[in-house]
Formats: structure tokens, sequence, C-alpha cells
């Protein structure tokens, strides 16, 4: 009752523009798979059934850059595949966020030669790292989250801070 | 019966080509042959036209590197017969400084990728080859990395998108 009464005269809550925005954003990120390896493979296990990252909005998988506002790199580049990442990161509209999956993608892994790019911050900013070989698909869940908690709060992302300068 | 045939093959290769064979050898089964670079397209030939030979199917070409010996690489042509269903191993030495062979597309065209292959890990020149450029590397890529002498720990330059 006391509800109804302080509701009275049509209910309304204070909030920023700003906010609402973000709030919007969290729970539809519309993600795009750069999937080269098996990180590709839990990738797929995370938006099935069982995981079912739709619980956290992100269940749109965009198969075009220009459409996806999150870049999710799961799987070994190499120096070869380098320039085509670069252009797909390009290609993607703002405001957009990287989660770079796996040790490979994170820091070139175990494949510490002459044709693997060790890690995509090399040549891309990237806002999530997911440690493992490969990770679980509650890797991918956290993520999102940590994603989610930075839309939320309006955290700086990579890119603005891109490239580094010291 | 294919013991006879295989011996039939390397002794062919001796008869015919006596001073371009440097040694051949049958351990366990594989008929090898070292043979001189100068006349491997003329052998490769007779390999595929001999009636007792006709290996048609060139199912392999490789590099390696012997860092520290002289010739320092070599070539190594893996050769099956459908016909006669058998194999042969042909190796040819070339010296570091001038690591060049004839291209033996004009015999086998199938040998084209792995000739491009050998040259792009090796450096190794097949001359009158149709289309002799790296298959698997990049063109901005300096050096041939499965050199036993290439550094492990050397990074190549990170190219930006391309056109």
């Amino acid at each position: 009752m006391a509800v109804e009464k302080k509701a009275q005269g049509g209910g309304y809550a204070l909030s920023t523009l700003d906010s609402m925005i973000a709030w919007g954003r969290k729970y539809s990120i519309y993600p795009f798979t750069f999937a080269t390896a098996c990180c590709g493979i839990e990738v797929m296990g995370a938006f099935g059934t069982h995981y079912d990252l739709s619980r956290f909005g992100a269940e749109v998988v965009r198969f075009s850059p220009r459409q996806a506002d999150l870049l999710l790199v799961a799987g070994t580049i190499n120096y070869k595949m380098a320039p085509v990442l670069v252009r797909i990161y390009e290609q993607m509209l703002e405001p957009k966020w990287v989660v770079a999956m796996g040790a490979c993608a994170s820091s070139g892994g175990f494949y510490n030669n002459y044709t693997v790019l060790q890690g995509i911050d090399k040549v891309i900013p990237v806002d999530v790292y997911i440690p493992g070989c490969p990770p679980n698909p509650e890797g991918i869940i956290d993520a999102v989250v940590a994603l989610q908690k930075m839309m939320e709060t309006g955290a700086p992302r990579a890119s603005e801070r891109w490239p580094i300068k010291i | 019966m294919n013991d006879q045939r295989k011996n039939v093959v390397l002794a062919k290769l001796i008869e015919k080509f006596g001073g371009d064979v440097v040694s051949t050898h049958s351990d366990f089964g594989d008929d090898t042959a070292l043979v001189r670079r100068e006349r491997i397209l003329e052998i490769c030939a007779f390999l595929r036209d001999d009636a007792d030979c006709r290996f048609d199917f060139a199912m392999d070409l490789t590099g390696v590197d012997y860092l520290g010996e002289t010739p320092r690489f070599e070539v190594v042509y893996h050769l099956y017969s459908l016909k006669n269903r058998q194999r042969v191993r042909i190796k040819v030495r070339l010296h570091e400084e001038d690591p060049e062979i004839d291209s033996v597309v004009p015999v086998w065209p199938g040998i084209n990728w792995y000739e491009r292959e050998a040259y792009d890990m090796y450096g190794i020149i097949f001359r009158n080859h149709p289309n002799l450029k790296r298959i698997l590397l990049y063109d901005e890529f300096v050096g041939h990395p499965l050199r036993k002498d290439y550094p492990k720990t050397k990074r190549q330059p990170t190219l930006g998108p391309q056109e």
C-alpha cells in the first residue's frame, strides 16, 4: 500500500541519459567472433544451450564487423593474419570493445616462434584478457560480465588509451 | 619380385647416369640415391619415363639444412610409381654459397608448390620455376625461417592492413 501511495500521480525514476544508454548497451552486446583455433570451439560451447550466453544479453552473433560492438578474438593470430584482424577491427563502429581469449591471443601462448604474433595487443587495443588454453565457457561469461561492468561504470575503453604513449 | 624390381631401379640409374650418382643404398627397403644436381632434370625424366621405373607420382619434395657440413643443403625427392607400386628417394646436396637447382616442374607439374615451400623455408632457388615466390609466408618476410641459423627470437615487422 505504501508503494501505491508513493507512486500516485504517475511513477518515475530519476536517471541520466548516459546511464540509460549504458544500461541498454550492457544487455545488448553484439559479438563478432574471430575464431582461428580451438578457442573457437569453446566459444560455440558458450553460445550453446548449456552455458547460454544469451542470459547476459550477448547472444546475437554478428558475422559482419560493421554490426558488432564486441570483437572476440579466439585463437592464434600469426603475422600474416594480423593485417586482416586490424582491418576487421577498423570496420567496427564506435564504441567497440575487444576481448583476447586464451593464451595465444593474449600473448602468443606457447607459439614463441617466427610466425605467431605475440599477443593481439601488438596491433589492436584489448579490453579484457581471458587466461586459459583454451579457457572454459565460464571464462567467456566472466569476460562478458567484466565488460558489462565497464559499460555500466563508463570505464575508459582500451582504444581511448591507444596507442599507449609513455 | 618386389626386391628385385627395387634393385632394378637403382641399377638402371647407376648404369645410365654412372658419374652423376654419388651413392645408393637400400637399407630397410628404402631405395635411396644421392645424385649430383647438374643432371637432376634428366634423371627425373628418366625415372618417370623408363618402363621399369614409371615414377609418375612425385609425392614430396623438401629441403634439409645440415648446418656445419659441406655441402650445407639437401633437396629430397620422394617418388612413387602407381603402376609398379614402388618408391624411391632421390637426394641432392647443394652448397651454401650457391643453393640453386633446376626445377622439376617440367617433369611433374604437381611439384610446383613443394618447390615454392622449399624456397620459402630454406631459400633454395629452383631455376626455371614458373612462379618462384613465397607460398606460406608473406612477401615482406625477411629471411628463411627453417634454416638452422635463423635466430629463434627474431621477430618480423608487423604489417598494417593491406589494400
